[in-house]
């Protein structure tokens, strides 16, 4: 218990990924919530790739976060364009009255 | 040794615990403060791991620009003040157990992932990356990434490109009735539609605001 391995950090890392999906699920209050869970999913992503590549000895875990990374701040800047749009066009972004596509 | 132990069940108690607080928050400034919270400590173990690389990229991308980026609109669109119903209305409450269901599934294949796979056997005592002092994370980082992942290196340059690009053309509009400055009819303006040239009868003076 007194060594830390790497399955210390992937556990770290399933535990913030069930929370982000637990936050997608029960978030009534609205999307930006739901684009942070997204953020908290690519992060235990990246904690379990640069945890494989240090205790592997690997680096292309650590390279491989680094596109994560870049593609995480696309996603964010993108789907809060969206979410500026949307509230601009119908004034609200809570998710029970998002219903315009009928799902 | 027992240094590492600590600060790695320090800083992971923080990130759950912060993660957690990002869900069930009411405040919606206050999801963005747990968030910044969360990276925070998940850089610190990065950096402790012996990432330093990526946890101080981690610090400047997640902190201190996609975390502004959401602080930002949040502020923008006043919603932070929109009560989290999720527990309080009755039609919604179906989501829970099912969110809650979902999730615990997911959290125990991980786990029977992680423990069901067998480990190299010399993983157990590996030292990590920067076992050698005279190179460091970042320099290794650099050796790879401009050479052999040049290419995933360049396609993610045009993927922030689009991004940005996508982001501008997704929130601009035209306003109506805003005066505008038009340089081309700034320069293309003639001499003789904006200077007159006047005869001025001496001691009389002339009149020219009607």
């Amino acid at each position: 218990m007194t060594d830390i391995g790497l399955g210390h950090y992937l556990t770290l890392g399933a535990v913030i990924f069930s929370i982000g999906i637990i936050g997608i699920f029960l978030n009534r209050k609205n999307i930006i919530v739901i684009l942070m869970s997204i953020e908290l999913i690519l992060l235990a992503v990246n904690i379990n790739l640069v945890s494989f590549s240090i205790y592997l000895d690997n680096l292309t875990g650590q390279v491989f976060t680094l596109f994560i990374l870049t593609v995480a701040a696309a996603e964010a800047a993108i789907g809060l364009a969206i979410i500026v749009v949307y509230y601009r066009n119908s004034g609200t972004i809570r998710v029970e009255e998002i219903d315009k596509l009928k799902g | 040794m027992i240094a590492h132990t600590i600060f790695f069940y320090v800083f992971s108690i923080i990130a759950v615990i912060s993660a957690i607080m990002v869900t069930v928050s009411k405040n919606t400034v206050h999801s963005v403060f747990f968030l910044i919270l969360d990276f925070i400590s998940i850089s610190c173990l990065f950096i402790m791991i012996g990432a330093e690389f990526l946890g101080m990229i981690m610090l400047i991308v997640y902190v201190g620009a996609v975390a502004v980026l959401f602080l930002f609109v949040v502020m923008m669109l006043n919603v932070a003040q929109q009560k989290n119903q999720w527990f309080i209305s009755k039609d919604n409450s179906k989501h829970i157990p099912v969110g809650l269901i979902i999730s615990t599934i997911i959290f125990f294949e991980l786990i029977i992932v992680i423990g069901g796979w067998k480990y190299k056997p010399d993983l157990f005592n590996a030292v990590g990356l920067n076992s050698s002092d005279e190179i460091s994370n970042t320099h290794s980082l650099g050796q790879v990434l401009y050479t052999d992942y040049i290419h995933i290196f360049q396609i993610s340059g045009m993927i922030l490109l689009i991004a940005m690009i996508g982001a501008i053309v997704l929130t601009f509009r035209q306003r109506e009735g805003v005066k505008k400055q038009s340089y081309v009819k700034q320069i293309s303006r003639e001499r003789s539609e904006g200077v007159e040239l006047l005869e001025v009868p001496s001691n009389r003076g002339i009149k020219i605001d009607d």
